[in-house]
């Protein structure tokens, strides 16, 4: 017995050595390099592109929805001739829906593949987890999921929405409906409490009322008392930042109550399509939601991306804005590479102002200034079929603004 | 009237409580086994009503011939377990704990391969999402009035069960003294494994309840198996009645701290309140008086 453990302390030892000795080669390779900034490799007739998303753990439900759209627009792209004549090979890391493997593989994309640039992220969380990653090594990252605003980092593009052009639209669009008094309900953790602060600046300077403000933990599925709370406020709107299960528990709740969308709509920033499906459509029918993109969007470039994916992937497969601002992002990288005619970061983005490409969601424009574009702000209501159609839209694309200066009422937030 | 609907509330957690506890009151209860998997066990029950609406399209005759049918699928997973693990580990209860949560794992990635990681939706009756009008603004929502209804149902079938029927005797007895229940001839083994499939059972039943609620997905039953385990421990090991007023007086308290303050403040005051209970009485507010030994 005593012989057999410690053959067995030594095999672990062993493991533990090896694994130090990987390490330590791992982060001089590091060091080498984060001087002098990743050279992307295109030598040869293809250039890789890093496709960073998780498709594993809680978040893969909504990221392997990225990457099928990612790989979509990469196979357009490639048919149509590559990207300055050179075929986009992606590479796909699993972030795994946890932070630090968002940075690690980021790293190895970089350093490793030494792609051009990478493509993913959806939380927060992960975006700054590897914000260092990207900025030490100078390489391009195109994040494209909407997000609380207050960041501009020089190597990073944002595809999705800043809040001035999802959240402030949202609440234009219930001031014009005259629901000035609304109740906040969101999930506990950055984006929501972000986002509420926002909503009560504005609120503040626009004679709406905040009537009350509800944070859930993430993953809490118990509504009974939040919901009363909301009926007894007779609040005339209420705006819901929750995220994932929750939603299901707060609007079956929510119905049960006796709440509807006719006497008390509920404006959502994080329900998709995708979202629709799960959380059922007998409690949705009828509530809003604040996107730049649905799938039901007229236009001529939607109706070819829509069926563009489901010809990909299955007809059942619905097509989301997270999903469209990715497919966008590989356009608008395409058009950079070409419009520089080098695939050098420093290049590329100096290229990258005032490039323009018809989205499915419409016309959108980079900032160059803020590495944001512009995008067309679209409240939805959702049908029956568990569809969004568009109800209001904001006109024209909105100018990005990522620290709302173009707001008075917003000075201080940041 | 807000005062009555958060009682309304109260209660109706009170019922969730109960409901998902019940079955672990009977396995944890009576015979002391850790079943970390109970969750998992719910969420089956959850994912029943689910495959069942795939051929049956009405959405209340569904949910009704979910009820026996999840009894008897969870049962089953029950039995499965105690036969090829817990029978093995009934003198190790920290090995129960390690391996049925093992065991939960495993059904949390079955779940996901079978049905895929996002979340599925059932349909519910209409009658079950709207509300009753009692007075003014009191509505009392029906899918609550059903899970209270379903609540006391079980426990009055599940009392009725240990007081009255011969099984109930056995299951009794041997929880009382095993040796001499043995040595007077009560097959032991089979006892456990009955008791162990009706407290499985209740857990498919809590599951079936539970689509009118919430998310039905791979990882529901992580979110409630601590909230279970807290109503066993304070009502008291091996005691229904204990974890029948544990679960209601949880229940209010939670929404009533929860209405002046928030969802995380309410859940540190329901949990001190709970500390402080076991400081007075570590054995919980009901103690089972037994001649056994151990």
């Amino acid at each position: 017995m005593t012989r057999f453990r410690g053959r067995r302390l030594a095999a672990c030892a062993a493991i533990l050595v090896a694994a130090v000795a990987l390490a330590a080669c791992g982060s001089k390779t590091g060091q080498n390099t984060s001087s002098g900034g990743a050279v992307a490799d295109t030598s040869g007739d293809t250039v890789k592109v890093g496709l960073l998303n998780s498709l594993s753990g809680t978040m893969a439900i909504s990221e392997v929805t990225v990457r099928d759209s990612l790989l979509l627009a990469i196979e357009e792209i490639n048919a149509a001739g590559g990207v300055l004549g050179k075929k986009i090979a992606p590479v796909s890391e699993d972030g795994a829906s946890d932070w630090p493997t968002f940075a690690e593989k980021a790293e190895k994309l970089i350093q490793q593949d030494k792609v051009a640039a990478v493509f993913g992220c959806w939380t927060s969380a992960s975006r700054k987890a590897v914000k260092p990653v990207f900025e030490k090594n100078k390489s391009l990252l195109f994040y494209p999921v909407q997000y609380e605003g207050l960041e501009q980092s020089p190597y990073i593009f944002y595809t999705g929405a800043t809040t001035n052009q999802q959240i402030v639209p949202a609440l234009d669009y219930l001031k014009s409906q005259g629901k000035t008094t609304i109740y906040l309900v969101g999930s506990d953790y950055v984006f929501p409490r972000t986002a509420n602060k926002i909503i009560k600046a504005y609120a503040a300077a626009n004679g709406m009322k905040v009537l009350g403000e509800d944070y859930a933990p993430l993953g809490s599925t118990e509504f009974g008392t939040i919901v009363n709370k909301v009926k007894a406020s007779k609040a005339a709107a209420v705006f819901n930042t929750l995220n994932g299960d929750s939603n299901v528990a707060f609007f079956k709740e929510y119905k049960s109550a006796g709440l509807t969308a006719a006497s008390m709509p509920v404006v959502s920033v994080s329900i998709a399509e995708e979202e629709v499906k799960s959380i059922g459509t007998q409690y949705l029918d009828g509530q809003l939601t604040a996107w730049n993109y649905y799938q039901t969007t007229a236009g001529a470039a939607n109706d070819k991306f829509v069926k563009a994916y489901k010809a990909k992937y299955g007809a059942d497969k619905p097509t989301s804005d997270p999903m469209e601002a990715a497919y966008v992002a590989v356009y608008l990288w395409k058009a950079m590479v070409e419009k520089a005619g080098s695939f050098d970061v420093e290049k590329v983005k100096a290229a990258a102002d005032g490039i323009t490409f018809d989205a499915p969601e419409g016309k959108v424009t980079v900032d160059g200034a803020t590495q944001h574009i512009s995008k067309t702000a679209r409240i939805g209501k959702v049908g029956s079929d568990g569809l969004i159609t568009e109800v209001w839209n904001s006109g024209s694309p909105v100018k990005p603004d990522p620290y709302l200066k173009g707001y008075p009422w917003a000075t201080g937030l940041s | 009237m807000v005062i009555l609907s958060q009682l309304f509330t109260g209660v109706s957690i009170g019922a969730v409580l109960l409901l998902i506890a019940l079955g672990l009151s009977l396995t944890f209860g009576q015979m002391n086994v850790i079943n970390m998997a109970h969750g998992e066990f719910i969420m089956a029950g959850a994912y029943t009503v689910y495959v069942l609406q795939q051929s049956i399209t009405d959405a209340g005759l569904s949910l009704l011939v979910a009820l026996p049918v999840a009894f008897g699928v969870t049962g089953v997973l029950g039995v499965i377990l105690e036969f090829l693990l817990i029978r093995r580990l009934y003198t190790r209860p920290l090995d129960t704990l390690l391996v049925t949560w093992g065991v939960s794992l495993v059904l949390q990635q079955a779940a996901r391969d079978v049905f895929g990681a996002p979340n599925v939706q059932t349909r519910a009756p209409d009658l079950l999402t709207g509300n009753v009008h009692i007075v003014g603004d009191l509505v009392l929502a029906t899918n609550r009035l059903f899970i209270l209804g379903l609540a006391l149902a079980a426990v009055v079938v599940l009392s009725g069960v240990l007081r009255f029927s011969s099984l109930g005797r056995r299951i009794r007895a041997v929880v009382q003294n095993r040796d001499l229940a043995a040595v007077s001839g009560i097959p032991t083994g089979r006892v456990d494994r009955l008791t162990f499939f009706i407290g499985s059972g209740v857990a498919g039943v809590a599951g079936v309840a539970l689509t009118l609620l919430g998310p039905i997905g791979p990882t529901m039953g992580t979110n409630i198996i601590i909230d279970a385990f807290l109503v066993v421990v304070v009502g008291g090991i091996g005691h229904l009645k204990g974890s029948v007023i544990v679960a209601f007086v949880l229940g209010v308290l939670q929404s009533m701290i929860e209405y002046s303050t928030t969802v995380s403040v309410a859940k540190v005051g329901v949990f001190i309140a709970i500390v402080a209970f076991l400081q007075w009485r570590p054995q919980g507010l009901f103690t089972l008086r037994t001649r056994s030994l151990a």
